[in-house]
């Protein structure tokens, strides 16, 4: 009891401030439903702004909290399922793990919340709907209560509750112009097929809590991490089957191969919602549950590995395909996956500090790059506006059609001069991506490498590569949109957007400038923070070997980029358009650039050998099982035509002739039997008499010969 | 003293006497007067028996059946004098009003 009131004495303590981190985002939503119609857009935007901030709050003060007690707390909210022995809470787990989640969702969704405020403004103008805005907040602040669930919870059917909850977001958010896209159903499909993709990784997710339930008998992390070396003695291939399933649901929502497909297409969402979801945080959610079942992957070596390869293959897989796309957020989005397979291959090969260090690095300059992709987006987009609606310029300047897109590098160039605030924190996020020093990307990056480097080489190879196109594809881009001179008249009137969009640029610019601080070699804070959850976590010595390594191979590529992006694409710029090629790359290249421009046409082989065959049995179940056989045959032949028959049967011969030819027949009978005894019915007294007398006679007959 | 057999006997042949008027004449006030003689045939018994065995009990009976016999009479005679007046004949094979 003493030892107990000490441990409370020390340090501030706000642990029950835990569920808040939910309830808050979710008021702010709610307040948005009810309330948000009759408020201006202005009041909509700042309401879930500060829901969001007010969660990061909260989630600072668990920190602060955490500083002088780092084992944390659960703080129980309420019983949820009892089923027997088995129990299931909503409680929150408030360890340094889970906070440094918090803290990042939060963190960076505020800012985004308050960036969109600025983007969605234009953004639902231009797209000719301005009811939506308040939608969009809504969605949002969903979004963050959901993510807290998932990052929050003590057991992994709460987690799998924000799991859920995630991806309907980020459906819900794809598809936020359903409307629009290709053929006006493209962005219905994208989120579409985003929902699917999740669904198959959540199929594995289930399992793994189906096997785990069989396996443990538990849900919650503590009594599973306990159980945990117990059962792998007792039966190994439990602990095998539950991670390689969740490794699925981590495919699935972190994009990784073979389920990455749903993430480019999810760019047909609002740039914000790129940057919050699709880079910052929900795709994050894999890195997270390999790191929070860091005590099942340490058991299964085998699985780990697996994770390992898995991620590196689609860092270098999904880098190869950035550097063929003409799209500003399809780059990101390709390079959004290639990150992420960094962050998997490193908490595969057990190096969950390097894993979740790069989590946020990333989440920092990724969230900054699609922001400021937004900005030059809107840019381009007012200087298309300004083109449109402006009677000379529009008489000078031909082959200016309403096909115009906004996002497509080639229509960009020289923005450098027209849009400088979103220039120059694009610059540095695209430094701090390529792993450049000083900025964060360079340290998280670094520590992946050199794990790798140290467990497995194969996998130090791969990222070295995906490292290395990383930073060829940013200078790509940077090239492409920033410098040289503008391609389209839009590009050449673009407009700096307003500073509700510029300041949360500049904050994530400087997040992503200094995030590196939070794990410098030697000193290891964040990895000294994260051990206070997760057990055996090692902290490498810094070597200047990989680091070099690496650093010349993003040299090396910036300097090719350069060569290639500035040099030649500004010589071939002067070429007639015929003669023009659109990327020096394919000249280089051929054919090899035409299937990176083409995704390595992934997309089209899965159509050709999983949603074909799948259109076809759906169609032959459908057409010839459910259509022809269960209902012409079964229920039509069969089914009714028996059952007439039967009635009919039934009805005339069994009711018509047995039951009412019993009845009938019963009548006729006895009518046919009073008929007759009616007869003895003389009515002459004499006949009575006698009957009587003979009546008498039998009846003296049988007492006296008894 | 005149044995017990032979008022039993009496008592039989009036008491046939009596079935077989009923049931053979058609004369209403004929099968009424030969009701009465299987009546009294049975009264006989009756007596005859109360003093062969000098039960008193036999005697009182008798009483009763004559009672009801007047009774009877008296309702018989005066259902006879309703049918006469409504069929002008007293024939019981012309009086059928019971057939079904």
């Amino acid at each position: 009891m003493f030892l107990l009131e000490e441990a409370v004495s020390q340090g501030p303590q706000f642990f029950w401030l835990a569920p808040w981190i939910v309830a808050i985002p979710v008021i702010g939503l709610l307040f948005n439903i009810l309330f948000g119609a009759r408020l201006p857009e202005k009041v909509v935007g700042w309401v879930a702004s500060l829901a969001s901030g007010l969660a990061f709050v909260v989630a600072v003060l668990l920190a602060v909290s955490l500083a002088s007690n780092h084992e944390g707390q659960v703080v129980t909210l309420a019983e949820w399922i009892h089923i027997g022995d088995f129990t299931v809470r909503w409680a929150f787990q408030v360890d340094t793990l889970s906070v440094t989640m918090m803290l990042l969702v939060s963190g960076v969704g505020t800012l985004i919340h308050i960036y969109s405020i600025g983007y969605m403004h234009e953004d639902v103008r231009h797209n000719g709907d301005p009811k939506r805005f308040r939608r969009f907040f809504v969605y949002l602040n969903l979004f963050i209560a959901a993510m807290m669930i998932l990052v929050s919870s003590d057991n992994y059917l709460m987690l799998f509750v924000g799991w859920e909850g995630v991806g309907l977001c980020s459906y819900l958010l794809i598809g936020f112009w359903y409307e629009k896209g290709k053929d006006g159903i493209g962005n219905s499909l994208a989120a579409k097929k985003a929902m699917i993709a999740n669904r198959v990784g959540d199929f594995g997710v289930l399992l793994a809590l189906f096997i785990m339930f069989w396996g443990f008998g538990s849900l919650d992390f503590h009594t599973v991490f306990e159980k945990a070396p117990e059962v792998a003695g007792a039966a190994p291939w439990v602990i095998g089957a539950i991670t390689l399933a969740f490794l699925l649901g981590v495919t699935g929502k972190s994009a990784q191969i073979p389920l990455y497909v749903w993430l480019p297409d999810a760019m047909a969402g609002p740039t914000p919602v790129s940057a919050l979801i699709h880079a910052a945080t929900m795709v994050t959610a894999g890195v997270y549950l390999v790191t929070r079942s860091a005590a099942l992957y340490d058991l299964a070596p085998d699985v780990q590995t697996i994770v390992a390869l898995v991620g590196a293959v689609t860092a270098l897989f999904a880098a190869t395909i950035a550097v063929g796309q003409f799209d500003i957020k399809k780059v990101l989005a390709y390079s959004t996956v290639s990150q992420l397979g960094f962050m998997v291959a490193a908490v595969g090969m057990g190096a969950y500090t390097a894993g979740m260090f790069h989590l946020i690095a990333h989440a920092f300059f990724k969230g900054l790059l699609f922001l400021a992709s937004g900005s030059v987006i809107l840019g381009v987009e007012r200087g298309h506006h300004h083109v449109e609606h402006d009677a000379h310029l529009k008489k000078t300047i031909k082959g200016h059609g309403h096909d115009f897109d906004p996002q497509d590098m080639r229509n960009m160039g020289g923005m450098r001069h027209t849009m400088k605030v979103t220039f120059w924190v694009y610059l540095i996020g695209s430094l701090a991506l390529a792993g450049i020093f000083p900025f964060a990307g360079f340290w998280s990056k670094d520590e992946i490498l050199l794990d790798a480097y140290l467990h497995n080489q194969t996998v130090f190879i791969l990222l070295l590569l995906a490292a290395f196109l990383t930073a060829f594809y940013m200078t790509r881009q940077v090239l492409l949109v920033f410098f040289g001179k503008p391609r389209s008249a839009a590009a050449e009137h673009a407009k700096e957007s307003p500073p509700v969009m510029t300041v949360p640029l500049i904050i994530l610019a400087i997040l992503s400038v200094f995030g590196g601080v939070l794990n410098l070699p030697v000193f290891h804070t964040f990895g000294h923070w994260l051990e206070h959850t997760l057990e055996g976590l090692e902290a490498q010595e810094f070597s200047l070997l990989v680091a070099a390594t690496a650093t010349l191979a993003s040299l090396l590529a910036i300097l090719l980029g350069w060569w290639l992006y500035s040099r030649r694409y500004n010589q071939q710029q002067e070429l007639p358009v015929a003669k023009r090629p659109d990327d020096p790359l394919r000249q280089i290249l051929g054919p090899v650039f035409t299937a990176l421009n083409n995704k390595w046409w992934v997309d089209e082989l899965y159509q050709l050998i999983i949603i074909r065959p799948y259109a076809w049995l759906s169609n032959f179940l459908a057409e010839q099982v459910d259509w022809r056989f269960w209902h012409d045959w079964f229920h039509e032949k069969v089914i009714a035509n028996g059952y007439t028959g039967l009635s009919y049967f039934l009805a005339d011969k069994f009711d018509m002739r047995v039951i009412d030819g019993a009845a009938n027949g019963l009548a006729t009978v006895t009518q046919q039997f009073a008929g007759g005894l009616r007869r003895l019915q003389t009515g002459y007294v004499r006949n009575y008499a006698l009957s009587i007398f003979l009546g008498l006679v039998l009846i003296m007959a049988y007492l006296f010969f008894r | 003293m005149v044995p017990v057999e032979y008022y039993l006997g009496l008592s039989i042949v009036l008491f046939v006497m009596g079935a077989v008027g009923v049931l053979i004449r058609r004369n209403a006030i004929i099968i009424f007067m030969s009701i009465e003689l299987m009546l009294n045939a049975a009264n006989l018994a009756f007596v005859a028996y109360a003093y062969e065995y000098q039960q008193i009990s036999g005697q009182i009976f008798v009483f009763f059946v004559m009672a009801v016999a007047a009774a009877e009479v008296a309702v018989g005679l005066a259902l006879i004098v309703a049918i006469f007046h409504t069929k002008q004949s007293i024939d019981v094979d012309e009086i059928n009003l019971l057939k079904g």
